[in-house]
């Protein structure tokens, strides 16, 4: 019944089709000088359908919010053993005594489940990869305005830097950089910033997410000031998908306990 | 600051579901009182919304200041004003009432599930409020993880109907997804009145006949109409009840309006009563999911699920009314819609403050109970009438037009379901409250000592069976200035 | 058989992307295992998300950001259409939230039932 329906549909690539005729023309035509922005997709995504984009960012808050409430365990729910290493022999051992972790002993370290053995290369590798990871992340999400990219995409590749800073090494040393509760308030921060940017255009003013209206505190014309709330919300979205993104890895690696991975 | 009113319905709940997120991380306390003024606020703002679109027609709404069909644009006319009010009240007053459940069930994790609460407001509001067709389709996405995740707090086996609950759900999501797609290429516009104007010159297209099949298939699947219902009762049975209370009022209608709002305003009425003939048939089926809703919720043992098979029922009423095509029947549904909120708010608290002392809600352990809480059976009692349809409750009037427009159309089918299924409803209320009322001597000799469900859950009982009366009282107003206008000139 | 011909290779992605989405759809609704459901829905996901795009495509065209030193003179039909993509970035967002919580929830029912395969569990749910 689809491919009969799609009888009718203009042919691939045809630039005189209904779809491209209509309503975007104006998109990319009048970009740059609407917006001052060239790349039409972060215009269109961020200016004018950003109403759109303020609610895919709480979507993915209220993705992120969902596992955390879903499996997140606090304490009384502990695993019910621990497996420790000697460091010097190998020997491992395993307590089956239910609560927290025993303190970090000298010769002990603790161990994940499924363990693998210490691997130099893959931890040095990863160690000296992610500060890249991390840069070419903040590129993308400055740079949305001049090149595919723009806030969703930034942040999801930050997201996976800590994430694969807790692949390679473990989710405890991930846990130790970047905290449980800084990363809600990041989460929350990072909606907060969208929806706040829309909300001080609102009280300049204008009509909720009207950009022009910045350009009463800030000191660049309408236009400018479009590609400076652009800018923000980029922003804004690259800090919530990257907290988010870690903390759905961190509740469904760990099962909620948060205290091994993978 | 009133001019901004449509962004503000969507944006408060919005802003307050981040702040009682991150008071759930800092000062967990805070964080029922925060949602409390949030949502307070958007009611009153939803109710002054709805009084200036009576008193200056339809609201629009341009975010970011670009025109539509550029940008997105808001637009509130007496359909949407009239829902968006019901709405608002009904998540205000399940707010107040689920505050002893919420507090017993999730303390450790309360920021989370209030933050996903109000998270479900807004999307809810949003759909009601949007005039934009992807802007609905995110919107309907928020709503719907959001409860999915609600859904699966129940422990047991709600994550495993929660789980069916996601996949029936995005499917249902992705068919109007594909379908605004299939629109979009052919018209190039997402803009609702901007395709109403263009779709009106392709009537005989057959994309846009399967773009609006496959809408429409999808928002019944969402909507829990029969056969495409096979999530509902699983997923409304096992959620807590907090989630159940303002999930199940809500989510369902929503999905009719936007039904609605597409089959009447999109589509137009002679296309979509006009094309394949889909009108007779729609009603058919409808009557068939009637009868089918009445069957399984006859069936069930459990209360809890037995008021969740009912919405079945009222929303097979709601399909049945819009496709019969005449004036009767488009303004019954509608006003079936709004009491539809209020009538099962109404109930599910009932039954949720039952719930809160009983703890097993099994027909036997019924017994006595008119004796030890008489509020909160007064307002089933309430609740259940106005599902039967007993005058001067709001359902009686909604069941009349109803009724008229299925005589009207000649469609006596519809007719003999919607009878037959009133008295099936009056024999499963009527079990309950014969159970409720005659104690047969088992656990007391007589007097039962008055142990009612703490006062936070009553009054906003009483406030809303109080209310079903009143919109009763009242529907003759509410149908002639709200209703009637609202609807579009094609329907006869 | 010309026109037929030419019929398919003006509209043979659109085809491509329907098949896709069935074989999805069958994933969903066939498959026993939970994961296997998932996957269904992801892929079903991810051929409507391939369909938008693919109808924004212009031919002869270039991705749509405007060229540097070229916005004076710009032209609607040198660059793609960029509204398919934006609405598909939205699309992307939300199947991937849709898949955490799909997720969750999977993790959520192993934990209970040490099962992911649905029958096994339906037996679990009838027998307690």
């Amino acid at each position: 019944m689809l491919i009969w329906a799609s009888g009718e549909f203009p042919p691939w690539g045809d630039p005189n089709s209904p779809a491209s005729l209509h309503v975007s023309p104006r998109y990319i035509e009048k970009t740059m000088e609407e917006t001052s922005v060239p790349n039409a997709v972060t215009s269109v995504l961020a200016d004018y359908r950003g109403y759109d984009t303020m609610f895919e960012t709480t979507v993915i808050f209220a993705a992120g919010v969902s596992c955390f409430m879903l499996l997140r365990l606090f304490s009384g729910r502990e695993r019910s053993s621990h497996h420790y290493r000697h460091i010097l022999t190998g020997l491992t051992l395993r307590v089956r005594r239910k609560g927290k972790q025993l303190p970090e002993l000298e010769e002990f370290e603790p161990m994940d489940s499924l363990w693998t053995p210490y691997d130099l290369i893959l931890r040095t590798l990863c160690r000296f990869l992610i500060p890249f990871i991390q840069l070419f992340a903040l590129y993308v999400i400055a740079h949305g305005h001049h090149s595919p990219g723009g806030g969703f995409q930034g942040g999801v590749i930050l997201g996976a830097s800590m994430i694969l800073l807790a692949i390679s090494q473990d989710m405890r040393s991930a846990l130790r950089r970047i905290r449980e509760r800084t990363l809600a308030i990041f989460s929350v921060a990072g909606v907060a910033i969208y929806a706040g940017t829309g909300a001080l255009c609102l009280i300049l003013g204008s009509n909720f997410l009207d950009y022009a209206a910045l350009s009463r505190i800030f000191p660049v014309d309408p236009v400018g000031a479009r590609s400076l709330g652009i800018f923000l919300v980029e922003v804004g979205v690259g800090i919530a998908v990257m907290a988010t993104m870690i903390v759905i890895y961190h509740n469904l690696a760990s099962e909620g306990f948060l205290d091994e991975g993978l | 600051m009133t001019s901004h009113l449509p962004a503000l319905v969507v944006t408060v709940p919005l802003l307050t579901a981040f702040a009682a997120f991150a008071a759930g991380w800092l000062r967990p306390k805070l964080c029922f009182p925060v949602g409390l003024t949030g949502l307070g606020i958007t009611a009153i703002s939803s109710i002054w919304l709805l009084a200036e679109v009576l008193e200056a027609g339809t609201v629009t709404y341009e975010l970011g200041r670009w025109p539509a069909p550029w940008g997105i644009v808001y637009v509130v006319d007496r359909l949407n004003g009239v829902v968006l009010a019901a709405i608002s009240l009904c998540a205000f007053i399940q707010w107040i009432s689920s505050r002893a459940s919420v507090k017993s069930q999730f303390s450790d994790r309360i920021g989370a599930f209030y933050g996903l609460e109000l998270l479900f407001v807004t999307g809810v509001m949003g759909i009601t409020v949007t005039g934009d067709a992807f802007n609905l389709y995110v919107l309907l996405e928020i709503a719907s993880i959001t409860a999915y995740a609600l859904i699966a707090m129940g422990g047991g086996r709600a994550p495993l109907s929660s789980l069916n609950y996601v996949f029936m759900g995005t499917i249902g999501a992705c068919f109007y997804l594909l379908g605004v797609g299939y629109l979009y290429i052919m018209t190039g516009s997402l803009n609702m009145a901007d395709l109403a104007s263009i779709l009106r010159g392709m009537r005989s297209s057959q994309a846009i006949l399967v773009a609006f099949v496959i809408i429409i298939v999808g928002v019944w699947l969402k909507m829990g109409f029969f056969p495409l219902h096979g999530w509902l009762p699983n997923a409304y049975t096992h959620a807590p009840w907090p989630a159940t209370t303002l999930i199940a009022p809500l989510m369902t209608k929503v999905m009719a309006y936007v039904m609605m709002r597409l089959v009447l305003f999109l589509f137009g009425p002679e296309y979509s009563f006009g094309v394949l003939g889909l009108k007779d048939v729609v009603v058919w089926w409808a009557s068939l999911a009637v009868v089918a809703g009445s069957v399984i919720a006859l069936s069930q043992k459990d209360l809890k699920r037995m008021i969740t098979c009912i919405i079945l029922i009222e929303i097979a009423y709601m399909v049945g009314g819009t496709f019969l095509g005449n004036r009767s029947g488009t303004t019954g549904a509608i006003f079936h819609l709004v009491n539809d909120v209020f009538m099962t708010l109404c109930v599910f608290l009932a039954v949720s403050s039952l719930a809160f002392r009983q703890r097993e809600l099994d027909m036997d352990t019924m017994e006595g109970l008119f004796s030890e809480m008489p509020f909160t059976m007064g307002a089933l009692v309430t609740g259940a009438l106005s599902i039967v349809g007993v005058p001067p409750t709001c359902g009686f009037f909604s069941k009349w037009l109803l009724l008229k427009g299925a005589l009207e159309a000649g469609h006596y089918e519809f007719m003999v379901a919607l009878i037959l299924s009133s008295l099936v409803c009056l024999v499963l209320f009527f079990r309950v409250f014969e159970a409720a009322y005659f104690d047969h001597g088992e656990r007391s000799h007589g007097h039962h000592r008055m142990r009612e469900a703490p006062l936070g859950m009553v009054v906003p009982l009483l406030v809303v069976a109080i209310g079903i009366v009143a919109l009763g009282l009242m529907s003759g107003e509410v149908i002639s200035s709200i209703i009637e206008p609202a609807l579009p000139r094609g329907v006869l | 058989m010309d026109r037929i011909l030419e019929v398919v290779i003006a509209k043979y992605n659109y085809w491509i992307y329907i098949v896709l989405m069935m074989i999805g759809l069958y994933g969903v609704i066939a498959k026993n295992n939970l994961v296997k459901k998932i996957v269904g829905m992801s892929i079903f996901q991810t051929a409507i998300i391939l369909f938008f795009i693919s109808m924004g495509m212009k031919k002869g065209a270039t991705i749509p950001i405007i060229i540097h030193g070229q916005e004076a003179s710009v032209r609607a039909s040198d660059y793609i259409n960029p509204l398919p993509h934006v609405l598909m970035l939205t699309a992307i967002v939300v199947a991937v939230s849709t898949l955490g919580v799909a997720l969750a929830l999977a993790v959520k029912i192993y934990k209970e039932f040490d099962t992911l395969e649905e029958d096994e569990i339906l037996e679990k749910i009838r027998k307690s």
